[in-house]
């Protein structure tokens, strides 16, 4: 148990901390330790998430992506206007389209990295300009509305009624949030290639010459982000009902914060897939805390912006070094 | 002749050639494009919409320098702004007085340079990365304006405001003035300074600037405060443009001031780059910009054509590394 607990300090610590915030949050509202609050949560976290376990695969590549967000705006526009063209299409369809599209797109930026040694931070933010001076170029800024039946109905997994006449439900893109949360987690804990991204992210130089192949790597982690962009982006058309070609604009910042929070370092060959999901839902549960205790929501932000600071300060600091009195000679460094 | 030439060349530096080059092909392009191109409108336009993009890149070149990244400049501005203009409404809004503006002013250089000095603080002392204390200082910063205003404009600003963002001085735009006295400051701080150098030399190799007596976190506390600074400067030129203060302002220009900075030459790594080379690439960016705008298409797709020079200037450098490669492997 020790032993994991050391192994694991980043889950572990984020753990405790989403265990006092709730404890706290379930003293001082009613509302909050519910099962349906606990569904609702996941309902509106899962797109996050799916955002966040592709972006882990880029870091612990060692890489940097801006632009999935953005890319996951042009999939969802694409998707719309090609289902439009082919009269309806089906779930099965939209996947294939949205998923594809995700990959090609991250393709293009592993294609830069790789081949013109461009850094991910410098290509993306110019493929991030590309896309979306692009789409909002070509759209003109114009919102989708009329969507496919299939795409916009709600569909309810699991529902059950409470004692107190609440439902709690889940719904389809928490089943794809998980699904896609399994497949990442096997993806790169229990595959040849997923050992090998960790260690070309950990020494890009060391893995080429242990017959690593750079290349494939780059293409591999930034083809996952984008199928994961892609596959985020229709889900989020579902659960909004629309296209709306900004909407996504600005929350891969939000994404890049939770998962380094959940303990993904920026330079490559660390972070886990529970510490990424932790990491968005420590943010989401803040967020919904604050609102059922009647925050205004106007303040959110900054006390979400506070927590991290104060985190990523914690947890970059041995407490040690802060008590002066507690540091011993010869002692970790 | 070649002292002067010499001279020249190392003022401007060998970051020079991707936007010297840049900029060449911009005019002749939009020169040949387009006939109104080489006009005095073009220009006026250009010199009224540089500074505020340009004022928020050099408050990000500086922590690029030393290879980090200030994500929260545009909402340090926003939030320097609502200081100022805080201030004025507390000195009777449209009737304040210069000094209030001047007070203001203050305090608002004060509350930008402490974001600098917190998030400084942070990075130096803990070595967490700054992308991820600059971002979540953003976050905190957004919210706490948004919390503020509670999502609104402030307006309502004395009528002497009005030159520092429209006005003009001998023909040339007021914004303008300032932008290029910071650019001098931020040149000769680089060039001239000791703070300078040891910037470059926390950006190369920060342990041996540790190693060789440099006070690393010193330097970093300080090159954050006055981003953060840079910043409220930027942040006050917005609210005279706009005769209003909104969070979230400028938020579009973020990415674009790293996207200048690269395009102008600086290393990501930090440790390489100098300020006229991006004060080059600034112009070039919104004679880009002008010149679509001429030719009919809209920002939007300025935003693109950006994204595209920028990979550009990166596969041209990356051609020109390896033809230099090559030539030296057969000599």
């Amino acid at each position: 148990m020790r032993k994991a607990i050391q192994s694991h300090a980043t889950e572990f610590a984020l753990l405790a901390v989403i265990a006092i915030i709730s404890l706290f949050l379930s003293i001082i509202t009613d509302r909050f330790f519910s099962l349906g609050n606990a569904f609702d949560l996941l309902n509106i976290s899962s797109v996050n998430i799916i955002f966040a376990v592709g972006l882990l695969v880029v870091l612990i590549a060692g890489g940097i992506d801006i632009s999935f967000a953005v890319a996951a705006s042009v999939v969802q526009y694409v998707t719309a206007i090609l289902l439009g063209w082919m009269g309806g299409g089906s779930w099965m369809s939209g996947l294939i389209i949205a998923g594809g599209l995700g990959i090609l797109l991250g393709a293009i930026n592993a294609f830069l990295i790789h081949k013109f040694r461009i850094i991910s931070i410098v290509a993306t933010i110019a493929t991030f300009n590309i896309f979306f001076g692009l789409l909002m170029f070509f759209t003109r800024g114009v919102s989708i509305y009329n969507l496919p039946d299939w795409l916009t109905t709600r569909v309810i997994l699991f529902e059950h009624e409470m004692a107190d006449g609440s439902w709690i439900e889940i719904t389809l893109p928490v089943l794809v949030m998980f699904i896609c949360v399994v497949a990442t987690w096997l993806f790169i804990t229990r595959t040849t290639t997923g050992r090998q991204l960790y260690a070309f992210g950990d020494n890009p130089e060391g893995a080429r010459r242990f017959g690593i192949n750079t290349g494939a790597m780059q293409f591999i982690a930034f083809g996952w982000l984008g199928l994961m962009a892609g596959i985020a982006g229709l889900i989020q058309a579902h659960y909004a009902q629309e296209v709306v070609p900004n909407a996504l604009y600005g929350r891969e910042l939000d994404v890049l914060a939770a998962v380094v929070l959940g303990g993904a370092r920026l330079g490559g060959g660390k972070g886990s897939v529970l510490g990424c999901v932790l990491g968005v839902l420590l943010i989401s549960i803040t967020q919904n805390g604050l609102n059922l205790a009647g925050v205004s929501p106007f303040a959110f932000k900054m006390i979400v912006g506070a927590i991290i600071l104060v985190a990523i300060t914690l947890s970059n600091t041995n407490i040690e070094k802060l008590l002066p009195f507690m540091r011993q000679d010869g002692g970790r460094k | 002749m070649t002292a002067i030439v010499n001279r020249t060349r190392a003022f401007l530096g060998p970051e020079m050639a991707g936007p010297g080059f840049a900029l060449f092909a911009v005019l002749l392009f939009f020169s040949l494009a387009s006939p109104q191109f080489l006009s005095r409108a073009t220009f006026g336009s250009v010199a009224f919409q540089l500074p505020e993009l340009g004022l928020l890149t050099l408050a990000m070149l500086l922590p690029v320098l030393t290879g980090g990244l200030n994500l929260a400049i545009t909402f340090t501005a926003n939030i320097a702004g609502l200081t100022v203009a805080w201030v004025l409404q507390q000195n009777g809004g449209v009737d304040a007085g210069p000094f209030a503006f001047l007070l203001g002013c203050v305090l608002g250089i004060g509350v930008g340079a402490l974001s600098g000095v917190v998030m400084g603080l942070v990075i130096a002392y803990t070595r967490a990365h700054p992308i991820l204390v600059s971002l979540s200082m953003m976050i905190f910063l957004r919210g706490l304006g948004e919390f503020l205003t509670r999502g609104g404009d402030v307006s309502g600003f004395p009528a002497f405001l009005q030159p520092l963002g429209h006005g003009s001085i001998l023909g040339f735009p007021v914004p303008l003035i300032i932008f290029v006295g910071c650019v001098a400051i931020w040149h000769l701080l680089l060039t001239r300074m000791k703070l300078g150098f040891n910037t470059y030399m926390i950006g190369s190799n920060i342990e041996a600037a540790r190693y060789s007596g440099v006070n690393t976190r010193k330097v970093l506390v300080l090159v954050y405060t006055l981003s953060g600074a840079m910043c409220a400067i930027a942040g006050i030129i917005m609210l005279a443009r706009f005769n209003s203060v909104r969070v979230g302002h400028g938020e579009s220009y973020l990415l674009i001031t790293v996207l200048a900075c690269f395009l102008g030459g600086v290393n990501p790594f930090g440790g390489f780059g100098r300020v006229i080379p991006v004060f080059v690439a600034l112009v070039v960016l919104q004679l880009l910009a002008s010149g679509l705008n001429l030719m009919g298409a809209n920002q939007h797709l300025a935003t693109a054509v950006w994204g595209i020079l920028l990979i550009g200037v990166m596969i041209l450098r990356f051609a020109a590394g390896h033809l230099k490669f090559l030539k030296r492997k057969k000599g």
